[in-house]
């Protein structure tokens, strides 16, 4: 298991506290899955999210504050000092939005913000695209652990371009990969696993869906499913049948 | 015979009051902010009795204890029973969709269906009619509460509530929090426009991933446009992207809302249990009834008989979570 900044997680699934029923079902959601990291989000909540805050603390798992909504490298610069002073830790989920409609990241403010704030002694998890150029300038910034994109933040689409994100696992063997954002159902989650990624980061998938605790178990055993079977080495997929029991002796000449 | 003190004459205090009061029970009523007013977080509700639309989000108990909302109030104070519409753009629509799966009792609708209930609804070709649904002007409800009270003599003491009270009925929301440590706030940002070249008359409800918008009919071309549900304690203010997203949403629901003059604007904090649903507790002498959320006219009724329950004939209903009498 790779590790994020030294930390090894739980189990790879990491889930964002945005849009549950109730505060009460987000913390079932936590407790049925077993999810190692929660993400939380900042932003809105500037100033006097205490109670809400204190509930996240107490779920008593890894918690990585994103920058959610921030438009500007400054914005994205000064939520990730208030977060650090609410969350007392190094990480953060760096997410700056370039696009209103996609939600798509601007990678270019991304590498400014990210090369500040690892300047600033921050642990960054850039929410980037793709790319394997932004890729690697995000790494010449100082990230150690890339969250490239699967599909649009919320789309539920799964992974958009496999190709893409095959090369990227290729190009970055030796890195924390982790797909956030697009993941609808855990036959995507279990998707990424398997392309060899090391985490997979919803929010949506989960909160929004009829019964959110069900929903994050079911993403916890599929990211371990997927996750398992990337180990173990999956067949290649051919274009014509072989046979599981051995043909010879058969009469398949007749 | 034994009189009960209310303290908090929002929502829940006068919901509670009137119960009492209709089972002959004499009641005094706490608030030092005197009568319904700006001060309680109820002023600024959308007074939407939609239960069916609130179960696509929250749990059984909502669907369940709303629906004997209406007619509580229509014996109290003047209730719309129009229904409400619910209708999401082309692009939204997989959230239309959604929303239809997880709830009940209503009818789909198509433009020409849409229109023809209200005609300033165009550009939506698909959409919810709730028909069983109703709404409320919170405030005339407030002050029709208020009025009947004091018709029955019952008096509103416009202070704090004395300590070491008997019989008291804590209703104070947010803040009972010095003794509901579970309680906590659920940030609401609301505007009351005016604009007569909209003519709306049922609760509208905008489905959208990031800025859902309800729009309630206030008549006389006045709107309640509501609201934000954010996980923050601070009630000092509006932002400027709450205020952009409330109105860019009621620009998209009818671009003529481009010429609404703003008439108000509400902040304020929805007293929450970390289920959302609301509580009865007793601790001691005082019986507390909190916790409504963003369902002070929906869930108030079934509160004030639950604490009416327990108060007078010492039955525990649903809602009753703790009793250390």
């Amino acid at each position: 298991m790779k590790r994020f900044y030294g930390t090894e997680l739980p189990n790879p699934l990491m889930l964002g506290t945005a849009q549950y029923p109730s505060p009460a079902i987000l913390e079932q959601a936590f407790r049925d899955s077993g999810a190692g990291v929660a993400t939380v989000s900042l932003r809105r909540e500037a100033g006097a999210g205490q109670t809400f805050w204190q509930m996240i603390r107490d779920l008593s798992v890894l918690i990585l504050p994103n920058t959610a909504g921030c438009h500007t490298v400054k914005e994205a610069v000064t939520t990730a000092h208030m977060a650090r002073e609410v969350f007392d830790t190094k990480w953060i989920k760096l997410e700056l939005i370039g696009h209103t409609d996609s939600l798509q990241p601007d990678v270019f403010q991304l590498v400014e913000a990210a090369r500040i704030l690892t300047e600033d002694g921050f642990q960054v998890f850039p929410y980037t695209t793709d790319d394997l150029v932004v890729g690697e300038r995000l790494l010449g910034a100082g990230c150690e652990v890339l969250m490239p994109w699967g599909a649009p933040i919320g789309s539920g689409r799964g992974l958009n371009n496999e190709y893409a994100l095959r090369a990227m696992r290729a190009e970055f063997p030796d890195l924390p990969l982790v797909i956030d954002a697009g993941v609808g159902l855990p036959s995507h989650a279990a998707h990424a696993m398997e392309l060899g990624y090391d985490a997979v980061l919803l929010n949506t998938a989960v909160a929004r869906a009829g019964d959110p605790a069900a929903m994050a178990r079911a993403m916890v055993l599929a990211v371990q499913a997927g996750q398992l079977a990337h180990q173990a080495d999956p067949i290649e997929a051919r274009d014509m049948a072989e046979p599981s029991t051995p043909v010879v002796g058969k009469a398949f000449l007749s | 015979m034994t009189t009960w003190s209310i303290i908090g004459a929002g929502v829940a205090g006068l919901a509670v009051a009137s119960e009492l009061v209709s089972r002959g029970v004499k009641v005094q009523v706490f608030d030092p902010g005197g009568p319904p007013g700006p001060h309680g977080c109820s002023w600024w509700a959308g007074g939407m009795l939609a239960p069916w639309c609130e179960y696509e989000n929250a749990e059984e108990p909502v669907l369940r204890l709303g629906q004997m909302a209406i007619d509580w109030w229509a014996d109290r104070t003047q209730v719309h029973r129009r229904g409400t519409i619910v209708v999401a753009s082309a692009r939204d629509l997989p959230d239309l969709r959604r929303f239809a799966r997880r709830t009940e009792q209503f009818v789909d609708v198509n433009q020409a269906e849409i229109t023809e209930l209200e005609p300033d609804l165009h550009g939506f070709n698909k959409g919810l009619h709730f028909e069983h649904e109703a709404h409320v002007d919170p405030r005339q409800a407030l002050q029709d509460l208020y009025r009947q009270l004091t018709d029955h003599g019952v008096e509103l003491h416009r202070k704090l509530a004395p300590t070491q009270l008997e019989n008291a009925i804590d209703c104070r929301g947010l803040h009972a929090r010095d003794y509901l440590y579970d309680l906590r706030g659920v940030k609401g940002e609301m505007l009351v426009v005016r604009c007569p070249d909209v003519t709306l008359t049922r609760p509208v409800r905008l489905l959208h991933p990031r800025m859902p918008l309800y729009v309630v009919p206030r008549g006389d071309g006045v709107y309640m446009l509501g609201a934000t549900m954010i996980e923050s304690e601070d009630s000092s203010r509006i932002t400027a992207r709450s205020m952009l997203e409330l109105l860019s949403a009621a620009y998209a629901l009818n671009p003529a809302f481009g010429e609404a003059e703003v008439l108000e604007i509400g902040v304020d904090l929805r007293p929450a249990f970390p289920d959302n649903l609301p509580r009865i507790r007793r601790l001691g002498r005082t019986i507390h009834a909190n916790g409504l959320y963003r369902h002070g006219y929906l869930l108030a009724p079934a509160l004030a008989q639950g604490v009416a329950d327990l108060a007078l004939e010492n039955k525990h209903s649903e809602m009753v979570d703790e009793d250390r009498a």
